[in-house]
């Protein structure tokens, strides 16, 4: 009882501390959720949880997913919906798979291992993604017909026309180079990680002091210069923790000690090689932070976020949002062809029930991430943060040994849960 | 004579075999503010929405300046320096009040991206003219109240210099004090030499305000008058009987 009559005084200084931070208090929920997720697992599982081992595995097992839940959010913002993304992959790898296994080799000069091959592939895999995108956007946009039927359709279309393309086959093995893409086969390395981890943190410390600039320079007001460094530091820290924890995952000793002349050592003993940041998380934050720019930054963004918060305000204003639609739905479209090169490269055989049910962890993981239903509202981070907090979940259940069932039925809680506290954030906040 | 600012000639609109708008001409002269009154359904709000490039005629021609152009869309309207601020305000409330100001016509940095900075400055600026007491820059407008909205909606008009002002209810959600705002900024914007077409249902304001009445019946307009020549019975009567007394007698 005690505490609580104590509590208002504690909170209120801690409260002002965040906010002469300007920190975004959605952000700190989020990871306050992911950090309280990851502790109890981690307690559950006598420490399993939080080993480099697995926080590595965590971090390969989002990224397909996460990657495609940048592209949901505009979706969602826009007050669409898309049901076809997991089929739309399996169709793109379906198409990937075999044009570098069956229908490229053989044409055009080209072998199988040729260095080409697994760049027309992507490319192409791509292409198809931006068209039935973009073809699934147009019924929307200029035929009216509701995004849900479209992609409704879509899900049966897609996943059944990936299966007429391989007969139902799984392809593979896949393109070496291709299959750099899918996690542990592609890895930077201890000292490549660490360059890109110290580049990046000199650049995110560069652009927020840049912004602070910028903001005086308008003669905005702006936070203490304690609390821009608190932030910077607390940015930068994260970035080099990160790297840290990747590159303290090492590749077991017998395998080094099979052919350490190639991992440049001189004798097996004492010969240690670090994984560092794998490829395809290298992707996952290039995707966010060019759907990030997006939002934010271009006018893109602001469209799609005006069309979401008022369709009629927005075609009132001269934006043009049946082009809009279209665009929306062949950005998703790329990103599940990309979702897709991750997903198979990391199985490295495109599989005929790949992606399956991945709209649903896509959709979940956008709305978990605070996308709202109803539009306008929704970030890139929190989408990713979505993906891997569901993520975390789904595997801490699987090393604890929760039976399958127990596993889906807290998954589909915890998203229902997510969606009520962000609700009642929002009334307390005031909207946004 | 001046050249009018806008002639509509002979406009018809039809939805689904409903005349909304029939065969209907107006004019507006720099410096005027010609009200259209009428009931709910009269055709006031679509004549308006033609001319806003929300509609496309059937058949008529527009004329600004003294010459014919097309507007096909929202942002022909804008091209002919013609803003409009709606009944339902257009505003995209999940956005602050810069981002509403500049929609569809963002100023950008040297890369092509959005720049906030200097959007939020001009809106600064402009919010310090218009309405001194509007503080709230980086919420968005969903937190503002309905005279602070209507200014965010004016704004937009007077900082893109519009020549032709289109006022769909401009005060219908507005308490006293607010409304008094607008009706002064109306007259600030008359003499700058701005041509306004005022829509409002409260007709003791639309003789304050106006120098001609349009009145609307059924897709038609009824008469228009300049206020001084007509008392306000005589205006009720053209919009409930569809009659003109003064054509009449």
């Amino acid at each position: 009882m005690s505490d609580k009559t104590e509590s208002p005084s504690h909170l209120a200084p801690r409260r002002s501390l965040i906010r002469q931070l300007e920190l975004d208090t959605r952000l700190l929920g989020m990871i306050g959720a992911f950090v309280v997720v990851c502790l109890v697992f981690n307690f559950w599982t006598d420490g399993r949880f939080l080993t480099p081992r697995n926080i590595f595995n965590l971090t390969i097992q989002t990224v397909s997913v996460a990657i495609m839940a940048t592209g949901m959010v505009f979706v969602i913002v826009t007050r669409h919906i898309d049901l076809s993304v997991g089929a739309l992959l399996a169709t793109c790898t379906a198409v990937m798979g075999m044009l570098q296994t069956r229908w490229l080799p053989g044409h055009l000069g080209l072998e199988i291992g040729s260095p080409l091959i697994p760049w027309i592939t992507i490319g192409l895999g791509l292409l198809v993604g931006a068209l039935i995108g973009g073809m699934q956007g147009w019924l929307v946009g200029y035929r009216a017909i509701p995004a849900f039927i479209v992609t409704l359709g879509g899900l049966l279309i897609w996943r059944n026309v990936g299966w007429y393309l391989t007969s139902g086959q799984t392809i593979g093995p896949l393109d070496e180079t291709y299959i750099l893409f899918g996690g542990i086969t592609g890895t930077l390395g201890w000292f490549w990680s660490w360059v890109v981890g110290i580049v990046a943190a000199l650049a995110a410390a560069v652009g927020l002091w840049a912004a602070r600039r910028n903001k005086i320079s308008h003669e905005f007001p702006v936070k203490p210069v304690w609390a821009e460094i608190a932030v910077i530091a607390i940015t930068v820290g994260a970035i080099l923790g990160f790297v840290a924890i990747l590159n303290a995952y090492e590749l077991p000793d017998r395998v080094v000690a099979r052919d350490f002349a190639a991992y440049g050592c001189a004798q097996a003993e004492g010969c240690t090689v670090a994984y560092g940041i794998p490829f395809s998380v290298l992707l996952l934050i290039f995707v966010a932070v060019v759907m990030t720019v997006i939002a934010t930054r271009t006018r893109l963004g602001r469209y799609i976020f005006a069309t979401g918060g008022n369709p009629d305000a927005a075609s009132l204003s001269g934006i043009n949002t049946r082009l809009l639609t279209v665009k929306i739905f062949a950005i998703v479209g790329v990103l599940s062809a990309l979702g897709g090169v991750v997903a198979s490269a990391r199985l490295g055989y495109h599989t005929n029930d790949i992606g399956t049910l991945d709209e649903l962890r896509v959709i979940a993981a956008a709305v978990i991430g605070g996308t709202a239903l109803s539009g306008g509202i929704g970030t890139i981070y929190g989408a990713v943060f979505g993906a891997l907090i569901m993520q975390s979940l789904q595997s801490g259940m699987a090393m604890v040994g929760v039976d399958a069932p127990y596993q889906n039925i807290v998954v589909g809680a915890v998203l229902v849960f997510a969606v009520w506290v962000d609700i009642e954030y929002r009334k307390r906040t005031g909207a946004r | 004579m001046t050249t009018p600012l806008v002639q509509m000639k002979n406009i018809s609109i039809a939805f689904g075999g409903v005349h909304a708008v029939d065969d209907v001409s107006l004019d507006l002269y720099p410096g005027e503010v010609v009200g259209l009154l009428g009931h709910n359904g009269a055709g006031k709000s679509t004549l308006i929405k033609i001319l806003s490039g929300a509609y496309r005629m059937d058949s008529g021609e527009i004329w600004i300046n003294g010459a014919k152009v097309d507007i096909h869309s929202p942002r022909d309207a804008r091209n002919n320096s013609i803003e409009t601020i709606y009944q339902t305000l257009a505003l995209a409330d999940n956005l602050d009040a810069a981002s509403n100001l500049f929609l569809g016509r963002e100023l950008t940095t040297r890369l092509g991206f959005v720049d906030d900075s200097r959007q939020e400055a001009e809106t600064r600026r402009i919010m310090a003219r218009l309405n001194p007491n509007f503080k709230k820059l980086k919420e968005p407008v969903s937190a503002l109240s309905g005279g602070q909205r209507q200014s965010v909606a004016i704004a937009r008009a007077v900082y893109f210099k519009a020549r032709i002002l289109i006022m769909d209810e401009p005060t219908a959600a507005l308490g006293v004090h607010e409304t008094k705002m607008v009706a002064d900024l109306i007259t600030e914007l008359k003499k700058q030499g701005l041509g306004i077409f005022l829509i409002s249902h409260d007709t003791r304001e639309m003789m304050a305000l106006c120098d001609r009445v349009s009145v609307m019946k059924n897709g038609q307009v009824v008469g228009t008058e300049r206020v001084e020549d007509v008392t306000e019975d005589d205006i009720l009567s053209m919009i409930i009987l569809g009659k003109n007394p003064k054509a009449a007698a």
